[in-house]
């Protein structure tokens, strides 16, 4: 049995699934209780479950903080952070605690919170409001981070995501949110973290991108003149190296596509696993096809900084033609 | 051994003009008639930018909006306090303070329309651009406000947010810092009761919000931010203080009237009743009795003054559109570094490319 929903509505049923499922389950955040968050991620949840959602004040350190102490105790802690801009506010938490109490502890503690958060751009949002920094999260072990780019990867990677003893980053792309309806399984559904999907399989190149740009990466394929292998890795961390490498070895080409700056971005990381593991299969360089090394501009500009299909489809032809 | 009172302190509530319109005349700021009604032009022209820009929001030539309605006393009145040398550090509901500034509107309009030529205050005029991190530029007052103290300047830092800012820690930091350094600043909370969705009582349990500037140390006080003539003598005090090194924490309590953003639905968390309770405490017809009665308004000066508004903001948003047309996106490019570095000037080079359509090179 499927439904078709929107991806913010997967979120939303899925939490109230988990919470089911699972007493432990504690939702909390700014705005998340009465006016069921500010993307309507969390409405109804209140009214279904009143001693365990709650409106949290504008605190983010605070937030994260009081995770690894409900966590710590028991509870599975599944803030929301209003914007993903505003975790930076919280890094000190995620880097110095969430991450590593169960490496300090030597895996006596851990903290196994789900903590959610809008990124990326497109909704012509204010600044700080549009940034990616899965890269950020990633280079701080001991955290998961994860990307749905569909409803039915939102049920099942949130669904994993709050099971998973560890700690996870989970970033909802904005973009995404309302912007089309899919199907989505019911009952219980899960999507292993660390599992890319394979969206379309090709022979030619194979084109690496999560998020929204997972489908202008799509759109960009349906227009060059080759076999596109389309890889969603749905989690940066852990990342699913040997999909990856298995279609490069296939195709002998690569393009990774992010919105996030170039400079220290997960594509270089990806191109560094491929030049690694793969180098000889490779018939020409990687391509990276990501956002500037600028200040991600207000949204008057934001159009030409986040990678459109054109540059997509442009960063596949290079990568065809040495 | 019986406990002893280690610390005592209470919290002032100032009030001058009250709603229905008499004036304390011992607290009664002195301004001039041209200072009361410059204030009164400027809280009615933030209104109605306020009401214009919503509309422009809804034909989809604005991003998301932060009105003020209702919190245009506790802004201008403090605004008008502030000198030439003194700075301001906004958060990013301050169309009201930075009229009183003298920020043209149209540089209102186009940060709203995503420009960054909207958030582009000079140094020469000590207003800092908005902050959107909620309560993140407290600590940029405070270093104002101390750099100030260590130049040995005659002149204070003001700074703007509301209430739900208070639970950041960086406001705590930023007041407790302020107090350590002898900062020249004053910090302004509007207490509009609301963080978004979650009301005042929610956001923490301590009765007043001016008294969490007790554990930092500083003073603290409260005033009715309606009253625009009270909020301009406890800002022009505290202002007084902060130039002497001693940084003052004021809350100034008022509503906001209207939505959060143009993406927020207040009839999903506050009741109507609330929302009429405060219409009749309104800033702007409070001013307006007063100034009536003092005979410097009457039904005539008042469409006058409306006018002349309609007319200065048609031109401002002409302007604003203007610029719109010219945006160049390139510029994103120029501004990141002082100078150009090698690895962006490559970028330019190849975002040049892609928007020429040619195939770039990409490496
Ligand atoms: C650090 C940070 N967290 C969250 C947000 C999202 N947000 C925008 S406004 C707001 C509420 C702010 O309330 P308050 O400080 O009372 O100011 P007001 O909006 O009432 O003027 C929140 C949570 C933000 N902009 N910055």
């Amino acid at each position: 049995m499927a439904d078709r929903q929107r991806l913010v509505e997967a979120v939303r049923n899925t939490l109230l699934e988990e919470m089911a499922r699972d007493d432990s389950v504690v939702v909390y955040g700014q705005d998340v209780g009465r006016n069921g968050g500010v993307f309507r991620a969390t409405q109804g949840l209140l009214d279904e479950y009143p001693n365990r959602v709650y409106d949290a004040p504008v605190a983010e350190a605070g937030i994260v903080g009081l995770g690894v102490g409900l966590g710590t105790y028991g509870f599975t802690p599944v803030p929301e952070i209003e914007f993903s801009g505003f975790m930076h506010q919280a890094f000190h938490q995620l880097q110095q605690h969430v991450a590593r109490l169960r490496s300090r502890t030597r895996g006596e503690m851990n903290c196994p919170m789900t903590i959610r958060a809008p990124y990326g751009g497109g909704i012509r949002a204010l600044e700080h409001h549009s940034e990616s920094f899965e890269a950020g999260y990633a280079h701080t072990p001991g955290l998961k981070v994860v990307v749905p780019s569909t409803p039915a990867d939102a049920k099942g990677l949130l669904a994993s995501s709050i099971r998973d003893p560890d700690p996870v980053v989970f970033f909802e792309p904005t973009r995404l949110y309302r912007a089309f309806r899919g199907e989505v399984p019911e009952g219980d559904y899960t999507v292993s973290l660390g599992e890319a999907d394979v969206v379309q399989a090709g022979d030619d190149v194979t084109v690496v991108a999560w998020g929204a740009m997972r489908h202008r990466a799509l759109d960009a394929a349906e227009n060059v003149d080759a076999s596109v292998e389309l890889i969603d890795p749905r989690s940066i961390v852990p990342f699913d190296t040997e999909t990856v490498l298995a279609s490069v070895r296939k195709t002998g080409r690569c393009v990774v596509v992010h919105e996030a700056p170039k400079t220290g971005g997960m594509a270089a990381e990806i191109t560094a696993r491929i030049n690694d593991r793969a180098l000889y299969y490779l018939e020409a360089p990687v391509q990276r096809v990501t956002g500037y090394d600028v200040p991600y501009p207000l949204f008057a500009r934001e159009d030409e900084y986040v990678p459109d299909e054109d540059r997509i489809r442009r960063g596949i032809e290079r990568a065809l033609s040495d | 051994m019986p406990r002893e009172t280690a610390y005592e302190h209470s919290i002032d509530h100032v009030q001058v003009l009250s709603p229905d319109g008499s004036v304390d005349s011992e607290l009664a700021p002195d301004l001039s008639e041209d200072d009361l009604l410059e204030m009164y032009w400027t809280m009615k022209r933030s209104r109605r930018l306020d009401e214009r820009a919503i509309a422009l929001q809804r034909r989809g030539e604005l991003g998301t909006y932060a009105p003020a309605v209702g919190q245009e006393a506790a802004q201008v009145a403090s605004a008008h306090a502030l000198a030439d040398e003194d700075w301001m550090v906004t958060s990013f509901r301050e169309t009201p303070a930075y009229l009183a500034r003298g920020t043209p509107p149209r540089m209102l309009l186009w940060y709203a329309m995503g420009m960054e030529e909207g958030s582009a205050t000079t140094r020469e005029s000590r207003t800092m651009p908005p902050s959107i991190p909620v309560g993140s530029q407290a600590l940029h007052g405070a270093g104002l406000g101390w750099a100030q103290e260590i130049a040995g300047e005659d002149a204070a830092s003001l700074v703007y947010f509301g209430d739900g800012a208070t639970s950041e820690g960086d406001v705590y930091e930023a007041a407790n810092l302020a107090g350590v350094f002898d900062a020249h600043t004053v910090f302004l909370c509007q207490n509009n009761h609301y963080a978004i969705s979650v009301p005042r009582a929610q956001q923490t349990r301590a009765e007043t919000l001016a008294q969490k500037a007790l554990a930092a140390g500083i003073e603290g006080v409260q005033v009715d931010g309606n009253d625009a003539l009270g909020t301009y003598a406890v800002v022009r005090d505290a202002l007084a203080s902060a130039r002497d090194g001693d940084p003052v924490f004021v809350e100034a309590l008022t509503y906001r009237r209207s939505l959060h953003t143009t993406s927020d639905d207040p009839s999903v968390y506050r009741h109507e009743e609330e929302e009429q309770e405060w219409e009749t405490r309104d800033p702007i017809a409070r001013f307006e009795t007063y100034l009536r009665d003092r005979e410097l308004l009457d039904d005539d000066r008042i469409s006058d003054v409306e006018a002349s508004i309609e007319d200065d903001l048609r031109g401002e948003i002409e302007a604003a559109n203007e610029g719109r047309e010219a945006v160049d996106a390139e510029e994103m490019f120029d501004y990141a570094f002082e100078t150009p570095i090698p690895e962006l000037e490559r970028q330019r080079a190849e975002f040049r490319d892609a928007v020429s359509g040619g195939d770039g090179d990409g490496r």
